[in-house]
C-alpha cells in the first residue's frame, strides 16, 4: 500500500499517479495553492467559485475546471472563471451545478478594487438564497499579505457590511455566508479551506469529540485530524485553534513526508531482510514491528515539549502538540491513540456514503 | 542486550588513540570571494545564521571585509572572511592589503555568478586573486562555487556547470604555467550551488568535511557503532549548521538510489528548525530539539538525537521496536567515546581515559 509516511512499495507504483509532493522550496507546490496561485496568473479574475477543495492541473481560461479529489472522501472542486456570469447564460444547467454542492468559495482580490467582486457575489447569493439556502457560503478575502493589520481587518468588515445589508435588504437575515482573510504567504489559506472543508464533513461533532477526549486523557495541548497530502485539518479538538500549534504539526507532516521519500520509497534486497531475521532476533521481520502505522515523535527542546504524529489511514494522520516533559510517557499515549484511531476509521465506516 | 555490552569496550578501546591524534585548536583563514552580488554573504548566511532563503533578501552589500569567526564542533574555529567584492574593494585587496588578506589562508572559496554578464571580466578577476594566494599561501584550497544554478533550466544545467568549470579550469591551467608557480599544480574542487536547494549544503558539507580534524577517528568510530546496531546508515551533523560532518552507510543502505540524501536531509531538518524556533519563539540559533524519532511501519525506522554538545546523530534502521530501542540506548552509550568531537583536547583525552 502506498503511504506518504511509511514509503512505497516500487512494484506498486503504477505511472506515479495522483502522487502530490510537497516540496519545501517549491513554497507553492501546494494544490490548494496552486489552484488560487493560478488564477491570478490566468485569468486575473476578480471572483472565483469552487466547492470542494482543491485541484492540481492548470485550466484553460474561459471554462468551468472539474477537479476531484482522492482523499479520506470524495471532493469535485469546480473552478470557475471570473468573467462568466453563470445566472445570465443559458447555457448553464443551473440545477445540475448547484444541485448538490456544499460549498461555494468566492475569492476576493484584497489588493483590487473590489466594489464590483462583492456586487456580483451579491447577484450570486441572492440567486442562490432563494432555491438552495443550505449552500453555505465562504469569502476568501484574498492577497491580504502586504497588508497592515488595520486596513486588512477594515477591508473585512466593509466586504461584510456590503454583503450583510444587501441580504437584509432583500429579506435574507441569517443566510450562511463566511468571511475569512488569506494569503499564498503564510499558512492561513490552509486554514480557510481547513474550515470549509469541516462543514461538509457529516457529523463533525463526533469526530471533534473524539479528539477532545484523546487531549484529555493524555494532556494534549492539542491534536489536529491532518489529510496528510494536502496539509487540510478536517478536525480538531475542542481548545482554541491557532495558527502557530497548526503550522508546525503541518511542517512537522512535511518532514516526515520528505524524509520517507528518501528512504522509504526504495526495496531492500531479499537476502538482506532474511539476515535481519536471523539472530539474535530469530523472528519474521514483520513480527519484529510494533505497529504496521507509521509513528513518529519529536521532542523540542523548549520546555521539553514532544509533538506526536500517528498515521490514521492512507490519507489521514493526526499529529498532537504533548505536554511539557511527557516523552516518558509515550508508550501509554501509543496505547491510547491506538484506540482513537481505531474509533476513528469506525467513524469513517459508519459515515461513508453508500 | 549483548550489543549494549560488546559496543562500550570496543568503542573505548579506540577512544584511546584519540589522544595522540588531537592536535592543537588551529585558526584557519578562509576566504570568501567572488564578484560584487554573487551571492557569499547569502550563502554564508544559510549555512551559519540559520537565515532562510528568502530572508536573505535583507542583507545589504558588504563593506570592505566582513570577519567573523565560526565555531563548528567546539575545537575547530573557522576564521571566515567575507570579502565584499565590488571592484573598489577588489583592487585594494589586491593591492595595500594583499599581505594581510592573502597570507596564511587555509582555504579560498571563488565564487562565481553563473547569470554574470562579463565572464571575460570575472575570470580577469579570478586570475589576479589566485596570483595574490599563490604567492602568499600556495598551500591554500580552493573551492569554486558556480552559483545561482537555480537560474539555469533543469536539462541545460549539468552542460553549462561543465562549461564554466571548464573554462575556470583552463583560465587557472594558463595563468600557473605563465607565473612558474612552484607548487605544481593547483587544487581546485568545483560546486554548482543555489541557494533554494540542497546544492549549497553538498558544496559546504564537503569544505567543512576537509577541514575537520582526526576525521579518520571520527569515521572508524561510527562504522563500529553502525555495524554493532545494526544500522542501514548513520548521518552526524554539527550542530547550528547542520551540516553532515561525517557519515556512515552499510553495503545495503548504498543502494539507496537517492545519491543526495545527506544535503536533502540537512535541508530538510534545517528547515524544520526553523518553523520551530517560529513556534517556541526562541532564536533562531538556538538548539530547538533534542530527539526525534519515527518508525514507518515494516519499512525502515530513523531516529535523530542530540549527541554531543556540538553535533546531533542520525541513525537510519531496518524495521523493528526491540532494535531500535536498543540502538537509541546504544547511541546514547557511545556519546562517551565521542566527546573528544568536542574538545578542547583536555576533554577528548580525559573521556577516553575514563
Amino acid at each position: 500500500m502506498d503511504s506518504p509516511l511509511r514509503g512505497r512499495d516500487p512494484s506498486l507504483r503504477v505511472g506515479g499517479g495522483g502522487r502530490i509532493l510537497l516540496r519545501r522550496h517549491s513554497s507553492l507546490l501546494s494544490p490548494a495553492q496552486l489552484n488560487l496561485e493560478r488564477l491570478y496568473v490566468q485569468n486575473r479574475a476578480r471572483q472565483q467559485q469552487k466547492d470542494g477543495s482543491k485541484a492540481t492541473e492548470p485550466s484553460t481560461p474561459a471554462r468551468i475546471q472539474k477537479d476531484s479529489m482522492a482523499s479520506f472522501m470524495d471532493f469535485q472542486v469546480w473552478d470557475f472563471p471570473g468573467q462568466i456570469d453563470i445566472f445570465d447564460n443559458p447555457t448553464f444547467d443551473i440545477d445540475a451545478m448547484f444541485g448538490e454542492i456544499g460549498a461555494l468559495i468566492w475569492v476576493i482580490d484584497a489588493q483590487d478594487d473590489y466594489l464590483e467582486a462583492v456586487a456580483r457575489l451579491n447577484v450570486t447569493i441572492l440567486n442562490l438564497q432563494r432555491t438552495y439556502p443550505n449552500i453555505k457560503i465562504e469569502v476568501f478575502i484574498h492577497k491580504v499579505d502586504g497588508l497592515s493589520d488595520d486596513y486588512k481587518l477594515d477591508i473585512q468588515r466593509d466586504i461584510t457590511i456590503r454583503i450583510q445589508d444587501e441580504l437584509s435588504d432583500h429579506g435574507f437575515e441569517n443566510a450562511p455566508v463566511t468571511f475569512h482573510l488569506t494569503s499564498i504567504y503564510n499558512h492561513s489559506i490552509f486554514e480557510a479551506f481547513s474550515k470549509v472543508i469541516q462543514k461538509l464533513i457529516p457529523r463533525l461533532g463526533s469526530l471533534e469529540a473524539m479528539l477532545t477526549n484523546l487531549c484529555r486523557t493524555c494532556r494534549f495541548e492539542k491534536a489536529y485530524l491532518f489529510d496528510v497530502l494536502s496539509k487540510i485539518y478536517i478536525a480538531t479538538d475542542n481548545a482554541p485553534a491557532d495558527m502557530a500549534s497548526y503550522e508546525i504539526c503541518s511542517d512537522y507532516i512535511d518532514v516526515i513526508i520528505d524524509i520517507t521519500e528518501v528512504y522509504g520509497s526504495w526495496p531492500r534486497s531479499k537476502g538482506y531482510r532474511e539476515s535481519l531475521e536471523g539472530a539474535p532476533w530469530n523472528q519474521k521481520l514483520d513480527d519484529q514491528v510494533a505497529s504496521n502505522w507509521a509513528e513518529s515523535c519529536m521532542v523540542l527542546t523548549d520546555a521539553n515539549r514532544p509533538i506526536m504524529l500517528r498515521e490514521v489511514d492512507k490519507y489521514l494522520a493526526l499529529v498532537a502538540i504533548m505536554k511539557d516533559d511527557s516523552y516518558d510517557k509515550m508508550p501509554l499515549v501509543n496505547m491510547n491513540v491506538e484506540v482513537v484511531v481505531q474509533g476513528l476509521k469506525e467513524f469513517f465506516d459508519i459515515t461513508k456514503p453508500k | 542486550m549483548a550489543d549494549l555490552e560488546a559496543s562500550t569496550p570496543s568503542l573505548g578501546a579506540m577512544g584511546g588513540d584519540v589522544r595522540n591524534e588531537v592536535k592543537k585548536p588551529k585558526k584557519k583563514k578562509v576566504l570568501l570571494m567572488g564578484k560584487s552580488g554573487s551571492g557569499k554573504s547569502s550563502m554564508r548566511s544559510i549555512i551559519f545564521s540559520n537565515y532562510i532563503a528568502r530572508d536573505t533578501r535583507r542583507l545589504g552589500a558588504t563593506i570592505d571585509i566582513d570577519l567573523s569567526h565560526v565555531k563548528f564542533l567546539g575545537n575547530l574555529t573557522l576564521n571566515l572572511w567575507d570579502c565584499g567584492g565590488q571592484e573598489a574593494f577588489m583592487e585594494n585587496y589586491l593591492s595595500q592589503q594583499r599581505v594581510h588578506v592573502f597570507s596564511n589562508v587555509g582555504v579560498l572559496i571563488y565564487v562565481f555568478d553563473i547569470e554574470s554578464r562579463d565572464v571575460d571580466r570575472d575570470m580577469a578577476t579570478y586570475v589576479s586573486i589566485m596570483s595574490a594566494l599563490t604567492q602568499y599561501s600556495p598551500t591554500a584550497k580552493i573551492y569554486v562555487l558556480i552559483h545561482k544554478m537555480d537560474l539555469i533550466m533543469t536539462q541545460v544545467r549539468e552542460a553549462v556547470f561543465m562549461d564554466r568549470v571548464k573554462l575556470v579550469r583552463q583560465k587557472t591551467a594558463e595563468f600557473l604555467q605563465g607565473s612558474n608557480f612552484a607548487g605544481g599544480d593547483v587544487d581546485l574542487t568545483p560546486f554548482a550551488t543555489s541557494i533554494w536547494d540542497q546544492s549549497l549544503y553538498k558544496a559546504w558539507a564537503s569544505i567543512i568535511h576537509d577541514l575537520v580534524p582526526n576525521l579518520s577517528v571520527i569515521e572508524s568510530q561510527l562504522a563500529s557503532l553502525g555495524v554493532l546496531i545494526e544500522a542501514e546508515e548513520l548521518l552526524l551533523f554539527e550542530r547550528t549548521s547542520f551540516l553532515v560532518v561525517s557519515s556512515w552507510t552499510s553495503d545495503e543502505g548504498q543502494n539507496n538510489p537517492t545519491t543526495d540524501r545527506q544535503e536533502r536531509i540537512s535541508n530538510i531538518l534545517k528547515h524544520f528548525k526553523q518553523s520551530i524556533s517560529r513556534f517556541t519563539g526562541t532564536p533562531r540559533n538556538a538548539e530547538q530539539f533534542t530527539l526525534m524519532e519515527h518508525k514507518a511501519g515494516g519499512r525502515f525506522s530513523i531516529f535523530c538525537l542530540k549527541f554531543t554538545t556540538n553535533t546531533y546523530l542520525m541513525v537510519i534502521l531496518p524495521p523493528g521496536e526491540a532494535r531500535f530501542n536498543a540502538a537509541k540506548l546504544n547511541c546514547q552509550i557511545a556519546r562517551e567515546s565521542f566527546k573528544f568531537l568536542d574538545g578542547p583536547i583536555s576533554a577528548g583525552g580525559q573521556s577516553s581515559a575514563a
